[in-house]
């Protein structure tokens, strides 16, 4: 849809990423004040940063919420992919249909019934609960999201490059390494940072299905916000906001620069 | 043996995420229906077993017998309940409706943007999504607490003589809800719009329907598609809803699933927090399912 | 009397020099940014003109009908329709119509409803709508797909729909763009003369923009030719077939045969012309060119006749060459001959008997012939 981009479009707009960012510039510049009432200015500073790195409950946290998310991402990212493969190319297996609501349901399942139930099984089965627990149930919900990802890019897919590859004599599981895979590899990756992300973030899960010793950072946060704003928190928080932050931006810069190489290696070809 | 490796490999495609989720997705649901129905004991974990497979079939049987209900009685006796799960519907359809009216305008904005921008827009929608739930609903609790900045600036301004509540009020949840469900609602609604052929909005004004009326008759009709598929994202986790809740709609405030966490982490009471949990399961069925429909049928049209 | 192209037109108010126009385009300037999509362009259209707009993608063609429609503003000079500026009026209140290149078919909405669209904006009492679109309905025959859907209906259906709904509100114009750009060529070409049929029992001004120099000829009284936002040349098919203003046009449309040289003298309303390589035309219809002018001799190939044995020359233009090519194409074969000099003419003929005496072949040594008014010289 194009035409006339009016001043009511680019106001809301405007508006609407007001909405959206100003709350984390807030907190991003409220983490460099100085003074610990943190609404109130009282000059540039960086101490609160330094204090984190004598935090040692903070600092295993984040150890721990790193390794889970590194951990449930990779997994996550080839279970997804599977099902998204399941989805799009056998349209016809039986339970189809209970499969692919248990691939959706879980993007709009409450957390809380998410994490309750999750935490039953794992006491049901007499399993310990720790770090395993903790990156079983995030594999489980993020394999849904990588699902949807790497689905959407399946279903635009050109079969014929595959067809081509057969015609040529690759079988179907070489076909599927040499072209499938490297065709959705962009999703694929997308889908695994958004399973990243989403094992970063994660509370409600986290803290039904962790034990003693597995605190992931949010759940640290958590406790600490419960007692009230502090500029130490807004600090770990902007430290996330930026990694994410920065992750994200990458990623889209070094996607652009491909596809503005390819569109320049495209009109060089024309010329020729 | 190519062709049967080929066949084998195609199977565990679907295999391996199929029982990955059968147990760690469907097979818990089952346990929480289970334990919604066993009774309470201080223990751990707490609440008796119901089965076991050292009993045989007989012992099933027994068992059979031994469920009770006596924990959704106590959901319906009990006045809390009703009303958190009732003011959790009502938060969230409330929420929902904001959502739209707020993502529409930028969405439809998006849509009409030049080309050009368009991917750069749709970065910076996903973007805050991609950042933390809970900094983001922690981020408002230093902008609306009363000697929050909101307060500061808008005292500056002179508009207000004494800081506003909003902190542990509904309107801070929906706030809340507003705006950590945002990009759930712009992007379908997004979605929609981009799809859509401009030349009919001109079609139409060209048949002698002005502008505002051709919103109205054409470009709403075509993006219901997106408005359903946007609430439904936004509806059905804002009712079960924990952190918002908890870190913005203080200690008074009703929602199930704050409900559900402190029945669970603070009562102890596994087995009445599994009805709780079973019950909203069944509210949230329908839109649920609704949900799925809407899903599979984008699906199909994108084929 | 002589005709170009062998048409006798009873209708032609372009010739009266009291008639006045319908709708003019006076000093029309368009720009996006930096680009002139249209450049101080001015036209006349007359009234229950069936008028086409003709040229390749980027030419200015679409812009030009979509300011008329009220789309798009020209960035100076004006726009007038039965006397009224339209500058200020909105596309929603403009009494001409336009039939999209896509279609434009309102999805949500099944057939009868597209058709009501317009006659309901304008807040006809319910009785006539229904009246009205079922005429529209039976007038291109789709009485019984009344309640589908767009997506249910065939490309030839929705093209239908699409015209009824854009006639739907009689309109003082209509405006077509690319009418039948996404039908099949069979239906395509039937299509061409269901639309000149509609528009002479509608009594309608219609203004049809195409890139399809068949589809214009086919159907239109007058096309104007435009090239980089610039008229080219406005006239008949005829004319335009025959007597093309310039290079461009000859080239645009239909295949032509241009042959450079210089214009030695005109005596006795016969010009001739030496292309410097042995070369002599003998002509009639010089134009305004004069001696001395660098020119160029156009000539079509079906104007070229053919032959194994030298013509005679008395009458006519003759060289003789190898025959290089020949693509036999049904209802006409079309040689390929290159000339002596090294120039390759192309010349067509007419197959008119299923049986043939003179048969040539590839490498055969031909002749071709034509005669002085068979060309035209430009200069431009």
């Amino acid at each position: 849809m194009t035409g006339s981009w009016t001043r009511f479009n680019i106001v809301s707009i405007v508006a609407g990423f007001a909405f959206l960012y100003l709350p984390i510039v807030l907190l991003v510049v409220y983490s460099f004040n100085e003074s610990k009432l943190v609404t109130v200015w009282a000059g540039f500073s960086t101490k609160w940063y330094f204090e984190l790195f004598n935090n040692r409950g903070l600092l295993d946290a984040a150890w721990v919420t790193a390794r889970v998310a590194l951990v449930s991402a990779t997994v996550a990212t080839v279970l997804g992919t599977l099902a998204a493969l399941a989805l799009t190319r056998y349209t016809r297996f039986r339970g189809r249909v209970l499969f692919s609501g248990m691939v959706f349901a879980p993007l709009v399942m409450p957390e809380v019934i998410t994490g309750l139930s999750l935490l039953l099984l794992f006491v049901a089965i007499g399993f310990d609960r720790g770090f395993m627990t903790v990156t079983l149930a995030h594999i489980t919900f993020s394999m849904c999201f990588v699902a949807v990802v790497v689905q959407s890019r399946l279903l635009t897919f050109d079969r014929s490059l595959e067809e081509a590859a057969m015609d040529l004599g690759a079988p179907p599981v070489k076909t599927f390494f040499a072209i499938t895979l490297p065709v959705i590899m962009p999703a694929i990756v997308s889908g695994w940072m958004l399973a990243f992300t989403l094992s970063l973030d994660d509370l409600v899960i986290a803290s039904f299905t962790s034990g003693p010793g597995a605190t992931t950072l949010p759940m640290k946060i958590y406790s600490q916000v419960r007692l009230g704003v502090t500029p130490e928190i807004n600090a770990v928080c902007t430290i996330l906001i930026a990694i994410v932050t920065v992750g994200v931006i990458a990623a889209s810069v070094l996607n652009k620069r491909r596809e503005v190489q390819r569109r320049r290696d495209a009109q060089a070809a024309m010329r020729v | 043996m190519k062709r049967v490796a080929t066949a084998v490999a195609s199977r565990l495609v679907i295999i391996i995420p199929y029982l990955w989720l059968l147990v760690f997705f469907l097979v818990p649901f089952l346990i929480v229906f289970k334990i919604s129905l066993s009774g309470t004991v201080i223990a751990m974990p707490p609440y008796t077993p119901v089965f076991s497979f050292a009993d045989g079939v007989s012992g099933f049987f027994a068992n059979l017998a031994r469920l009770s209900i006596d924990n959704y009685l106590w959901l319906v006796e009990d006045a809390l309940y009703v009303n958190a799960y009732i003011s959790s519907i009502v938060i969230a359809a409330v929420s929902t409706a904001i959502t739209m009216l707020v993502g529409f305008p930028i969405a439809y904005g998006m849509a009409r943007a030049p080309a050009a921008l368009r991917p750069t827009l749709l970065m910076l929608v996903i973007l805050p999504f991609w950042t933390s739930f809970l900094i983001r609903v922690y981020a408002w609790i230093g902008i609306l607490k009363p000697e929050g900045l909101l307060n500061q600036f808008l005292l500056w301004l002179g508009v207000i003589d004494e800081p506003l509540i909003i902190l542990n009020t509904h309107t801070a949840i929906f706030i809340g809800i507003v705006y950590s469900y945002l990009p759930f609602m712009v992007l379908p609604l997004y979605a929609s719009l981009e799809k859509m052929d401009y030349s009919l909005i001109e079609a139409a004004q060209d048949l002698g329907c002005p502008p505002i009326a051709a919103f109205w008759k054409i470009t709403f009709p075509l993006a219901i598609p997106g408005v359903v598929a946007g609430c439904l994202l936004v509806f059905i986790p804002a009712v079960g809803e924990f952190v918002i809740p908890d870190l913005l709609g203080g200690s008074r405030t009703l929602m199930i699933g704050k409900t559900l966490w402190s029945e669970f982490f603070n009562n102890r009471d596994w087995p009445v927090s599994s009805a709780v949990a079973v019950v909203l399961l069944l509210i949230l069925v329908v839109p649920i399912m609704y949900f799925q429909q809407v899903q599979a049928r984008a699906q199909e049209q994108d084929r | 009397m002589k005709s170009l192209g062998s048409i006798r037109r009873s209708f032609a108010p372009w010739a009266d020099a009291s008639a006045k126009p319908y709708i003019s385009f006076e000093n029309i300037t368009k720009k996006f940014g930096d680009f002139i999509a249209v450049d101080n362009l001015s036209l006349e259209i007359f009234e229950r003109e069936f008028f086409a707009l003709l040229g390749a993608s980027g030419c200015g063609k679409s812009t030009l009908l979509r300011m008329l429609a009220g789309f798009e503003a020209p960035t100076s000079g004006r726009i007038l329709l039965d006397g009224q500026d339209l500058a200020g009026i909105p596309p929603y209140r403009r009494p001409v119509n336009m039939m999209f290149q896509s279609y434009a078919l309102f999805p949500h909405m099944s057939v009868e409803h597209n058709i009501a669209f317009g006659l309901k904006q304008d807040g006809m009492p319910k009785a006539d709508i229904e009246r009205r679109v079922d005429e529209m309905l039976k007038l291109v025959k789709l009485e019984q797909f009344a309640k589908r859907k767009p997506h249910q209906l065939s490309g030839g259906q929705r093209q239908r729909v699409a015209l009824a709904r854009s006639v739907a509100k009689r309109p003082k114009v209509l405006l077509l763009d690319e009418p039948l750009g996404a039908l099949d060529k069979k239906l395509r070409e039937e299509t061409q003369f269901e639309l000149v049929d509609l528009q002479h029992d509608l009594g309608l001004t219609f203004i049809v923009v195409t890139h399809d120099q068949e589809e214009a000829m086919t159907m239109a009284d007058r096309i104007a030719i435009l090239d980089k936002g610039e008229v080219v040349q406005v006239a008949t098919p005829a004319e335009i077939y025959e007597a093309p203003g310039s290079r461009f046009v000859a080239d645009f449309v239909g295949t032509v045969n241009l042959i450079e040289g210089e214009l030695k003298e005109r005596e006795n309303g016969v010009a001739r012309i030496e292309d410097g390589q042995g070369l002599t035309i003998l002509t009639e219809d010089a134009g305004d060119a004069a001696a001395g002018d660098r020119v160029w001799f156009a000539i079509r190939p079906e104007k070229l006749k053919v032959s194994a044995a030298e013509p005679d020359r008395t009458d006519s233009n003759a060289a003789e060459g190898e025959i290089y090519d020949i693509a036999y194409l049904g209802d006409m074969t079309v040689f390929h001959i290159r000339l002596d000099d090294g120039r390759i003419v192309k010349a067509s003929t007419m197959n008119s008997a299923r049986v043939s005496q003179e048969l040539l072949t590839w490498h055969d040594r031909a002749w071709i012939s034509f005669r002085p008014d068979a060309g035209v010289v430009l200069t431009r």
